[in-house]
């Protein structure tokens, strides 16, 4: 009994010993870590901004972040960010994450914040209509393209794997989708004829991710012919070492991406002076340079090659994403949930 | 032993050990191999990031607390679950299994539906200065969550097999329950209860789903490792994916090994 | 015989918990430590669980019963159950055969093999479901391709539930007199006999405990089974998927309603198999 009493006493001694560990940690922790932002100067009280966005332009924010902290107005501005699935961080922002700005891949995600009232309804009112950034959605294939895939109709022929994610889960999927039912629309193809394409593409899909970005690693990964994707997705990946070619059609859709600051800030005046800095040219550029299509009118694309399809539309061309999201993707009735639907029953065994 | 089929024997142990080697021990080895395929320097990058410091900091204190709240409920209610009878005992025992049933996105959905900004809960406690959901102790919550069966189990059953003769005697000569608790029980059961603590640390460590609805992904803040190592993959830095999640696995080995350590023999595997 | 054998052996150990053979030691500290049980399982578990089942009605049950009807969400269910079911059985065999092997036999660095049973727990699911991906996925070292199949998601299951039978087992067999057996085999019994009619009732227990575990826990599996199953709609697509992306397409009552089905089947299988454990361990 004294032997066990006497382990018993070492075995306390260990843990007051991890405990002091790890309460020594969760000290640490619970200072203010460093981040990119630079100390404030001396005068002027310091401001944190919180950054709520998707999860592609995190590198390109963090430079962003740094370079408006250099400016005058930026220089007593700390910043939090977050970066996560479009859809998840705007039900995040919409659930009570502290955001000050917010940016999405789909208007749809800006939306739930208007109707929350969480973000003024006149954001899109600006000269961009609320976008900072652009880019198209394009075709990537394997490097050198062995497969000669060049547009549309090469994705729907006869074993050709596609990759896509699920358009139910992400909002890069719906880009997609749309981009290639509107590629067949705004050529003459009529509405059931494009409904028609969705459906012979997405029998050629055997892998749904759960985000752009998954999908994207699925195809690096070695599955997949062709990957339906954003041209800045692809330019990442090759920054990245990725062995990856893309080839952008020539009718395809303008992908927008909205931000604003919402209207829940304690500092409206420094983030809008951070979101005035987004537009300028300084932003722009390294957007440019992260593989993004820049919004403002001749901006420095930093030596990218944008190319410019000759049958470029917009989603407002096919309704608008209100319409769109029920249209097609409503759970119950959408296109293409029916279409879904249609592949799923003849294929269940 | 008894063994006279010279045959079955050797094969059964064959299957058993070719099922764990194809499950278990070639993609534990892949691993291995995919973090360090690139040398030891990235990895070292990887590690020493300041991201990523932080986020092993983040992860400790969530994990720590996670652990020390389940572990003071595990003991109480494998005690309450062996040692003594109530009305709705056996709703409790099966209470307990659930969380395992329950998906890592609905946890965190729970948690905000029940704690979050907006609900009644939540502005209470914000009134009074606490931040739960998106921040620490939302996470420490989720991570208990997922948790909870796990002290439990791995108590439950030795206190049983021990039976209650010590504890009984210890009452007969006076000793009130604290004293009996502390000084006969908790002994008894140290070997159980450090493997379970090390099992919850284990889990608490690798939980990811629950974690990132609950954490808003504030990086520095509420990024905990499993969070890092999913985003660092994702933005096609393998190897501080890797080296992340193996220094978790490394650090829950470790930890086993202290635990069996600290086993007295009669319960050691 | 054998009857009469089973009557004579060690108690069947981890018992489900049994009525106490003496009266509480002390009735205020039962009161306070089951107090505090309930509230912490209240706060944590009973209370946001039972707000995501509220949720789950919000339209009524007619609202309920058509989210979980809709084609999609009954081709993950019939998967996931499915599914959870071939696991749990495949742990139980498995499950209880390497136990057996890790207690009882000579293993080539065993110390290293039992330490990895419990690997799964501490694994990110990202980080395992990467791992089985680059071994049973396009890139194989091994050859063999089974990814973004229904297989793979078996796998994958397989791979996260691995712990859970052994760990229950393990112990059980640990303390398990081999006296009789030895008495057995003595008087001629094979190795058959002699662990289905002794070693075999002793364990049941506990092999019903894991296997619940297993079961539970397979239901509810995100993380793995989402890179290796490729999570196509009525083919490979899990119920955790599905529920995904109900939340993600805002359908938060959809989201909740499946969840309580999930919920519903898991309880129904812990109380069956605590009523296995009951019963096996009375007959023991």
């Amino acid at each position: 009994m004294i032997m066990g009493f006497w382990r018993g006493k070492r075995r306390v001694a260990s843990v007051t010993v991890a405990a002091a560990v790890l309460g020594g940690l969760s000290a640490c922790a619970s200072t203010e870590p460093d981040s990119e932002a630079a100390a404030s100067s001396s005068e002027g009280k310091t401001v944190e901004l919180s950054l709520v966005a998707y999860s592609t332009p995190q590198a390109a924010f963090e430079q962003i972040i740094a370079a408006f902290q250099e400016t005058g107005a930026g220089q007593n501005v700390k910043f939090t960010q977050s970066y996560g699935g479009s859809g998840d961080q705007s039900r995040a922002v919409e659930a009570g994450l502290p955001a000050d700005f917010v940016m999405f891949s789909l208007e749809t995600d800006m939306t739930r914040l208007v109707d929350a009232g969480m973000v003024d309804p006149a954001w899109n009112t600006d000269e961009h209509k609320g976008m900072i950034t652009d880019s198209v959605v394009a075709l990537v294939t394997r490097k050198g393209n062995p497969d000669g895939i060049q547009d549309w109709s090469d994705l729907t022929k006869k074993g050709v794997e596609v990759i896509t994610p699920n358009p139910f889960a992400s909002g890069g999927a719906r880009w997609n989708l749309m981009a290639g039912y509107g590629a067949q629309v705004t050529n003459g193809a009529s509405e059931a004829e494009g409904e028609q394409y969705l459906a012979d593409l997405l029998a050629n899909v055997p892998v749904q991710d759960e985000s752009a970005r998954a999908s994207l690693q699925t195809f690096t990964g070695g599955k997949g012919d062709v990957l339906i994707g954003y041209e800045n997705e692809a330019i990442f990946a090759q920054q990245n070492g990725q062995d990856i070619d893309y080839v952008v059609p020539d009718s395809t859709i303008l992908i927008e991406n909205p931000a604003a600051i919402t209207s829940t800030t304690k500092h409206p005046k420094e983030a809008q002076a951070f979101l005035d800095f987004v537009h300028g040219e300084e932003a722009q550029k390294i957007f440019a340079e992260n593989g993004y299509r820049p919004i403002v009118e001749g901006a420095d694309t930093a030596g990218q090659d944008f190319p410019e399809p000759s049958g470029l539309f917009t989603i407002e061309e096919l309704g608008g994403w209100d319409e769109v999201a029920t249209k097609f993707f409503d759970a119950e009735n959408g296109i293409v949930t029916e279409i879904e639907r249609n592949l799923g029953v003849s294929t269940e065994k | 032993m008894a063994s006279p089929g010279v045959l079955v024997r050797p094969a059964l142990k064959g299957v058993a050990l070719l099922y764990l080697t194809f499950l278990l021990v070639i993609p534990v080895a892949l691993i291995f191999y995919r973090t360090f395929e690139n040398g030891i320097q990235p990895v070292i990058d990887g590690l020493t990031d300041p991201a990523t410091v932080h986020a092993f900091q983040i992860t400790a204190v969530v994990a720590f607390w996670a652990v020390v709240a389940n572990t003071i409920f595990g003991v109480t209610t494998a005690i309450l679950l062996v040692r003594h009878d109530f009305r709705g005992k056996r709703v409790l025992n099966a209470l307990i299994d659930l969380p395992l049933a329950v998906s890592p996105v609905i946890v965190g959905l729970a948690l905000i539906l029940v704690y979050g900004s907006t609900t009644g809960i939540g502005q209470t406690l914000s009134g009074i200065g606490v931040k739960v959901i998106f921040s620490i102790p939302g996470m420490v919550m989720a991570t208990i969550f997922v948790c909870i069966p796990l002290v439990v189990r791995a108590v439950a059953p030795v206190l049983e097999e021990i039976g209650n003769d010590q504890e009984q005697a210890a009452a007969t000569l006076g000793a009130g329950p604290v004293q009996t608790f502390l000084r006969i029980t908790l002994p008894s059961i140290r070997g159980a209860l450090a493997y379970g603590v090390v099992l919850a640390l284990a889990r608490s460590l690798g939980e990811y789903g629950a974690v990132a609805v609950v954490s808003g992904r504030l990086v520095g803040r509420t990024q905990t490792v499993t969070l890092l190592v999913q985003e660092r993959y994702l933005n096609f830095d393998q190897e501080t994916a890797y080296a992340c999640a193996l220094l978790l696995v490394v650090t829950a080995v470790l930890a086993l090994i202290v635990s069996r350590l600290l086993a007295p023999k009669e319960i050691t595997r | 015989m054998a009857g009469a054998g089973v009557s004579l052996l060690p108690r069947a150990t981890p018992a489900p918990p049994a009525a106490p053979p003496w009266r509480p030691l002390h009735g205020r500290g039962q009161a306070i430590g089951l107090g505090f049980v309930v509230l912490y399982l209240s706060l944590i578990v009973l209370i946001p669980l039972a707000a995501v089942v509220a949720k789950g009605q919000e339209n009524g049950f007619s609202g309920f019963w058509n989210a979980v009807t809709t084609p999609e969400a009954a081709s993950t269910l019939k998967l996931t159950i499915g599914a959870s079911f071939v696991v749990a059985l495949i742990n139980a065999v498995m499950g209880t055969l390497i136990a057996w092997v890790l207690v009882r036999e000579r293993v080539p660095g065993r110390a290293v093999l039992d330490s990895l049973i419990d690997l799964p727990f501490a694994l990110p699911t990202i980080v395992a479901g990467l791992a089985l991906l680059t071994v049973y996925g396009a890139q194989s070292p091994v050859g063999l391709d089974i990814a973004y199949t229904r297989l793979a998601v078996v796998v994958a299951l397989l791979f996260v539930t691995l712990p859970f039978v052994v760990r229950t087992v393990q112990p059980v067999l640990l303390e398990l007199d081999t006296e009789m057996e030895q008495a057995a085999a003595s008087l001629g019994a094979g190795p058959a006999t002699i662990f289905f009619r002794i070693v075999l009732p002793n364990i049941v227990p506990a092999i019903a405990a894991g296997t619940a575990l297993s079961f539970a826990r397979a239901m509810s599996e995100f993380g793995s089974t989402v890179l290796i199953s490729g999570n196509l709609p009525f083919q490979t697509q899990v119920a955790s998927v599905h529920i995904f992306n109900q939340l993600e397409g805002d359908n938060l009552t959809g989201a909740a309603a499946v969840s309580t089905v999930l919920l519903v089947v898991s309880l129904v299988v812990l109380v069956a198999l605590d009523l296995l454990q009951r019963w096996a361990a009375r007959r023991g």
